[in-house]
């Protein structure tokens, strides 16, 4: 029984790490195929380099993440100062707006950014995706944010209004200060999550601007060339050393 | 709240683009998406305006209710695997040390940094023919010849279990944080067997985030059309296939809509469901004789 537990969470943890440990073996490896081991090679980072296509749609994702977090952290945060801090009219329509937001599926939101996009006459590329993941991300920014505020001391702010501090000046000297580390989980969160989209993105892609999940997804009939599980190693290196300057500011911050 | 306004207003500013941007990227997007389902399609122009209700019937028809059936079959399997390891998996994962805990919640966040259409692609060659799985059955001699791993239903479940397990662990972990450990221990003096202890008193109290778990896969699952498009065979279609095809190579954007709609009832059902779960549980939860 006392052994049971451990391997448990050790089997849940291969079959989650399986698929990156094989991207990342097969990076390295000499052979195509990488149903074999044929050697330690750095080929596939070298014609990944050369691979403009593959490069391109890899620079892009990387781009609507790193925007995507920013924006959707700030009006994020900013709507979660709303709905705690504020009355005003639609309060509770912007509540559930946030809600339907984060319970639709993937797929349903997809259309819905689909059809106001092509309703609304924006093309279909760059900024259509960028809107999209911004507004996919924003409950989750909303959450992480109104849960920091709601622990929040009201006096000091009231205080500051006493004193003749403007709203504006409360929030950007009192207010972000002391929410910051919930700030940065968000931005953390909405770069994961616009990372990992790839329903939302099919949709709203545009010839124009290719992004990754869409680059190789239009490569898995015809095959994925091993190039893939370079690039894929190149983001989780990405992605931890962002985690890592990440949680060394939240730490300082605490 | 505001007694005091300043030059630039920004209580104002705030409303304003939270408002805004909702209504114009959240509310008018789905009011649209029914819209469109009861217009007619058009080759040229995509929807024109006589309002109809083929698009619904069409949604009765044979093959798509079919599709209809086999989705909703693919997400309750997949929903209750992810239960049954998700379940355990948070329990003991509640129970260690909080940093213990951050370290393997951190863990499982890891993957999602190589996008899930990778992952998923990485599972394809898992399954292969020549991937490991059947080398390792080969090898222990449990098979003689490659099984056919890859382009079955099963495939697709172990794709989609593999894409949504953090999400039903997630709200499970948090139930199980909440969980007032000492009405198990009354449980235990009283006399209660591990089994009593578990149907009485932990499942009850953790029915919230059971169904929230259940409710963030189950829908999901039947929109992720490129777990199906690359793990799966011809006939293992998702409800997600027949949308994106609908959207995006028929161009029928009423009929996808339609498909659609049924998706948003079948989630407003659910949370209904749900909320009346979650008042139940606060109402009765735990601490009146008749539960414990």
């Amino acid at each position: 029984m006392k052994i049971f537990k451990p391997l448990f969470i050790l089997s849940v943890f291969v079959y989650l790490y399986l698929p990156m440990l094989v991207l990342i073996t097969n990076s390295f490896n000499q052979s195509k195929y990488g149903h074999k081991w044929a050697g330690f090679s750095w080929k596939w980072y070298e014609k990944l380099w050369n691979n403009t296509g593959l490069m391109d749609a890899f620079v892009n994702s990387l781009t609507i993440a790193v925007l995507t977090a920013f924006i959707a952290t700030l009006l994020g945060t900013l709507m979660a100062l709303a709905i705690h801090r504020y009355k005003f009219r639609l309060k509770s329509t912007t509540s559930s707006m946030l809600f339907i937001l984060m319970m639709s599926p993937d797929i349903v939101l997809a259309i819905t950014f689909l059809i106001i996009f092509i309703a609304l006459g924006i093309q279909l590329g760059f900024w259509s995706l960028l809107i999209a993941h911004i507004t996919f991300c924003l409950p989750f920014v909303v959450i992480t944010v109104y849960a920091q505020l709601k622990g929040f001391d009201n006096n000091i702010l009231e205080a500051a209004q006493d004193l003749g501090a403007s709203e504006g000046k409360i929030f950007r000297v009192i207010i972000l200060p002391m929410i910051l580390p919930a700030v940065l989980s968000g931005w953390l969160l909405s770069f994961t999550l616009s990372l990992d989209d790839v329903i939302i993105s099919s949709f709203v892609t545009g010839p124009g601007f290719e992004i990754l999940p869409i680059r190789v997804f239009s490569m898995v009939k015809v095959g994925v060339s091993p190039e893939v599980n370079a690039l894929a190693t190149i983001l989780l290196v990405i992605s931890l050393s962002a985690i890592a300057v990440i949680s060394l500011l939240i730490k300082r911050k605490q | 709240m505001n007694r005091y306004s300043s030059p630039l207003n920004f209580r104002r500013l705030v409303i304003t683009l939270t408002l805004t941007w909702l209504g114009l990227f959240v509310l008018l997007p789905h009011l649209m998406v029914i819209l469109t389902s009861v217009l007619t399609p058009d080759a040229e122009h995509l929807v024109i305006w006589p309002i109809t209700f083929d698009n619904y019937l069409k949604v009765f028809e044979p093959i798509y209710a079919g599709v209809f059936w086999n989705s909703l079959l693919m997400s309750g399997i997949t929903t209750l695997v992810c239960l049954l390891i998700g379940y355990p998996f948070a329990y003991l994962l509640a129970n260690m040390s909080p940093t213990m805990r951050v370290v393997l919640l951190f863990l499982m966040v890891v993957p999602f940094w190589t996008n899930s259409l990778i992952r998923i692609y990485a599972i394809k060659m898992i399954l292969g023919k020549k991937g490991i799985v059947n080398s390792f059955l080969m090898f222990t001699g449990v098979i003689d010849s490659p099984v056919q791993l890859i382009y079955t239903d099963f495939a697709v479940i172990i794709g989609l279990v593999y894409i949504l397990l953090p999400f039903m662990v997630l709200p499970l972990i948090a139930s199980f944080a909440k969980l007032d450990r000492s009405l198990i221990e009354v449980g235990k003096d009283l006399g209660a067997s591990p089994f009593y202890r578990f149907i009485y008193i932990l499942l009850p109290l953790t029915a919230p985030g059971i169904i929230a778990g259940c409710l963030i896969v189950f829908l999901p699952a039947m929109g992720m059309f490129y777990v199906a498009d690359i793990l799966g065979g011809a006939k293992s279609l998702l409800l997600g296939n027949v949308i994106k095809n609908q959207f995006l190579v028929v161009r029928d954007w009423p009929f996808g809509s339609a498909f659609s709609v049924f998706l948003i009832l079948l989630m407003a059902g659910l949370l209904i469901i749900y909320n009346k779960a979650n008042n139940y549980i606060q109402h009765k939860g735990g601490l009146d004789d008749e539960n414990l």
